[in-house]
């Protein structure tokens, strides 16, 4: 007679199991090649992860409050262009420097916004209201783009988001900065905390009194303008603004915020473990290499990675549908 | 002191073709405990609720502390120092137990959008320290159990309830149901220890936690107070009595035909043991009888018609129908075996909402892969007038109907398909008036007649004196007693929580 799988994911290895993974990774491929744990490709794993985790942060945020953003790469797309353009570059006389990163990422924000209004105004399944938008970021961007993607020319800023700080490349401390702003909200705002309540249990938030959506759509931008900052870091670090910046990181962001431990129903996680998740997967990739595995074996890998661990986040869901008195 | 705390004036309150109450006048003076009993659908929960700013009445108005106030959510009720704690209150599990606690009414908490987490872990403990000093309000909710997280949303009540310098208002709609005999101690300790400084409202099953912690028992039936008695002045088979009369004589006087004789046994558990939920269930019901499950919240009746049904399993024991052996997989299969189950929340599980009236009563009929429209209506046609489904047409959808309606939608797919061997029913008279409850009855019967086993799950004994020729009686997970309907009838001064 079945009686039911008890399969349950024990506490510690949904707190800890992601940061061990990450050591059982960076060990295995260590004594694989010992060229695997130089400092120098060390600092290229953090160097390939700064992008990814800025992404990561934000979509931590929209998918513990039950939602999913698919926009990201289009919206990256509008937003480099639109840096590219706004910085010294070849095709317009514009020159705003720094400013140009602020613009980028209030772009995005407005991008998250559109997102967060539709979904809650309009009542549109998420993943298809930002499937929708983001292809609207596309659109725009090739516009922007007509064929002829902008090389950026401020010498100041490529030299940063090439260069290194005390040892560490300048990207990775700003993504680091981004997971910090991350965790301070995660933990000690209302906008943080209220996403939990929201993904949990969304009939109790709003019974509660929580203005549930107000905070989707401050979620939302929040997501639009991590992924318009990621889209100006990227193409700082390129030297262009092109259509294809965001190409297949949109996948890699779910993947590491599910690796990290947010489960898909919503209501839990943390950007800490999303930036595990961004770390093994930046480690996978990387290692990868140095055993040999060609570029078609890499994303084979990758997807089976991305397949267990939404079976890993589907277990969590079982758990939560069994009744439980 | 005597001042009244609260009062409900003449509140009315309709859902769909139902009149859930029709009036309720109700005074709860200061510092008093006041207990709320009636049968289901008696219009308690609904009361609360209008008291607790969750729905609006359509008539009528509310007082508090002699101004009258009218809700526009539940919010503005917190905000005026009344807490309340929901039938099977709800938890956010990935927060902590002093953030459910305060959950949109953080106060001091959170300043600018920001959380103060020693505020928060304070105002929440204050709450906690009355009702259950050993939970952290740091904790995460998620590791409580379920008895605790119960505690959490007493202590949550509370919260709101102090938050006016006003002595407190609590509403508490069944609080101790499918708790532990520990866990219902320490939520009757809580309320004890909170008497006299606290203006309580306590609904409840169970009528022994009713008579030892309130002042005053207030009886509901049919969306009405009927009766009001002080608890030193009553009893347990009093209150019965007084919550059974008015439907006991409506369904009484109805007749019914015992003139057939059930065949062979049908479905027969031996054993049968899920836990929690039911342990050593042995029941038989043959062909063509009518046998009714009751017990309080948490006796288990429930949670066997779910094992029926195919969706839980059980861990122990056999079930066997017409003396063969089955082993349900899942409800597809459960359906193969000729076992027909009628759910207790029909909107989520009875009906499809989306689909007609019409398709809803096809989907019970597995013949072949083309669906033949013209059949299919007159099909509905004849199960619409049989059991009086008032919809415009077949091809409305189900959504639109009213519960009583869609009840009958739920029951007419069994009854129009293939002939059910065993049919099992959760709560099929639940928030149905007098008329609707004579049709569903009648169908019931006409299920019987046709040879069907038939096994009626309801809260309350006399629910099923109508339907039923026999009658088990079960209380926590055990069936208790087993006896002809006439015998069980005339057991009905006693109390079901009693009887066992």
């Amino acid at each position: 007679m079945r009686t039911g799988v008890a399969m349950t994911v024990p506490g510690w290895m949904r707190t800890s199991g992601p940061l061990l993974a990450l050591l059982v990774l960076v060990v295995g491929f260590g004594f694989g090649d010992a060229r695997f744990v130089s400092l120098a490709n060390l600092r290229t794993i953090l160097d390939s992860a700064a992008v990814p985790l800025v992404l990561a942060v934000g979509m931590t945020f929209v998918i513990r409050q039950g939602s999913i953003d698919l926009s990201v790469e289009g919206m990256m797309a509008a937003c480099s262009l639109v840096f590219a353009l706004a910085v010294a570059n070849d095709r317009t006389a514009f020159d705003l420097g720094w400013l140009a990163l602020a613009i980028a990422a209030a772009l995005g924000a407005v991008f998250g916004l559109a997102n967060g209004l539709v979904v809650t105004r309009l009542r549109v399944p998420s993943f298809m209201a930002t499937l929708g938008l983001g292809s609207v970021g596309l659109g725009a961007a090739m516009l922007l783009s007509s064929d002829q993607p902008p090389l950026i020319r401020d010498a100041a800023l490529r030299q940063w988001a090439l260069g290194r700080t005390i040892g560490l490349p300048n990207l990775a401390l700003a993504a680091a900065a981004c997971l910090g702003a991350g965790l301070v909200v995660e933990r000690y705002t209302r906008l943080g905390r209220y996403g939990f309540a929201i993904g949990g249990a969304e009939d109790v938030a709003r019974r509660a009194g929580i203005d549930v959506d107000f905070h989707k759509v401050a979620v939302f931008a929040f997501a639009g303008l991590t992924s318009g900052l990621a889209a100006a870091l990227e193409s700082a670090r390129l030297g262009i603004g092109h259509v294809e910046v965001g190409a297949g990181q949109m996948l890699g962001a779910v993947t590491a915020v599910i690796i990290g431990g947010t489960s898909l129903a919503g209501g839990s996680g943390s950007v800490l473990g999303s930036a595990i998740g961004v770390l093994a997967l930046a480690v996978v990739a990387n290692g990868l290499v140095y055993v040999g595995a060609t570029p078609h074996l890499q994303k084979t890998i990758e997807g089976a990675i991305i397949l267990v661990a939404a079976l890993l986040a589907g277990v969590h869901l079982h758990d939560r549908l069994r009744v439980v008195k | 002191m005597n001042a009244v705390a609260i009062r409900a004036e003449g509140l009315r309150k309709r859902y769909g073709d139902h009149e859930v109450l029709q009036g309720v006048t109700l005074d709860v003076q200061a510092g008093e405990v006041v207990g709320l009993v009636g049968e289901n659908g008696a219009g308690k929960s609904t009361l609360l609720e209008l008291l607790a700013g969750v729905a609006r009445p359509d008539e009528g108005r509310i007082v508090v502390r002699g101004a009258p106030v009218r809700w526009r959510r539940p919010r503005d009720a917190a905000d005026a120092g009344i807490g309340f704690m929901p039938q099977e209150p709800s938890m956010v599990p990935g927060i902590t137990v002093a953030e459910n606690i305060l959950l949109g009414r953080e106060g001091a908490g959170m300043r600018f959008g920001l959380v103060r987490w020693r505020a928060m872990n304070r105002l929440a403990d204050e709450a906690l320290r009355e009702i259950d000093p050993t939970i952290a309000p740091g904790a995460q909710t998620q590791s409580l159990s379920f008895q605790q997280r119960r505690r959490v949303a007493f202590a949550r009540a509370l919260a709101a309830g102090t938050r006016t310098p006003e002595a407190p208002v609590l509403l508490l709609d069944e609080p101790t149901s499918a708790l532990d005999p520990d866990g219902v101690e320490a939520l009757l300790r809580g309320i004890e220890r909170l008497r006299a400084r606290a203006s309580i409202v306590f609904v409840s099953h169970r009528l022994e936690d009713v008579l030892r912690v309130c002042d005053r028992i207030v009886v509901m039936a049919d969306g009405r107070c009927v009766a009001e008695r002080a608890a030193a002045a009553t009893t347990a088979q009093e209150l019965q009595h007084l919550m059974a009369g008015r439907t006991l004589a409506v369904e009484m006087a109805y007749g019914r035909d015992r003139s057939h004789a059930p065949g062979r046994t049908c479905l027969e558990l031996k054993q049968l043991t899920r836990i929690p939920g039911y342990a050593d269930v042995d029941l038989a019901v043959r062909s063509g009888e009518v046998m009714g499950l009751t017990g309080a919240t948490a006796s288990g009746c429930h949670e066997l018609g779910r094992t029926l049904s195919g969706i839980d399993a059980p861990q122990r024991g056999r079930m066997s129908i017409d003396g063969r052996i089955v082993v349900l997989r899942d409800p597809a299969h459960a359906v193969a075996h000729g076992i027909a189950y009628v759910p207790a929340d029909r909107a989520s599980e009875g009906v499809v909402g989306a689909l007609s009236v019409a398709e809803n009563l096809a989907l019970a009929d597995r013949t072949g892969w083309r669906i033949d429209r013209r059949r299919e209506r007159a099909v509905a046609a004849r199960w619409i007038e049989r059991l009086r489904i008032a919809t415009p047409s077949a091809s409305t959808r189900v959504s639109e109907l009213s519960g009583g309606n869609q009840q009958k939608v739920a029951l007419a797919k069994w009854l129009a398909g293939p002939r059910p061997r065993v049919l099992v029913l959760d709560d099929p008279l639940r928030a149905l008036d007098v008329r609707a409850r004579r049709d569903v009855v009648d169908a019931i019967r006409a299920a019987a007649l046709n040879g069907s086993a038939v096994l009626v799950i309801a809260d309350a004994l006399e629910e099923l004196a109508a339907i039923c020729d026999r009658v088990a009686v079960m209380r926590d997970g055990r069936i208790r007693e087993d006896r002809s309907t006439s015998a069980a009838t005339r057991a009905l001064r006693v109390p079901v929580e009693r009887a066992a």
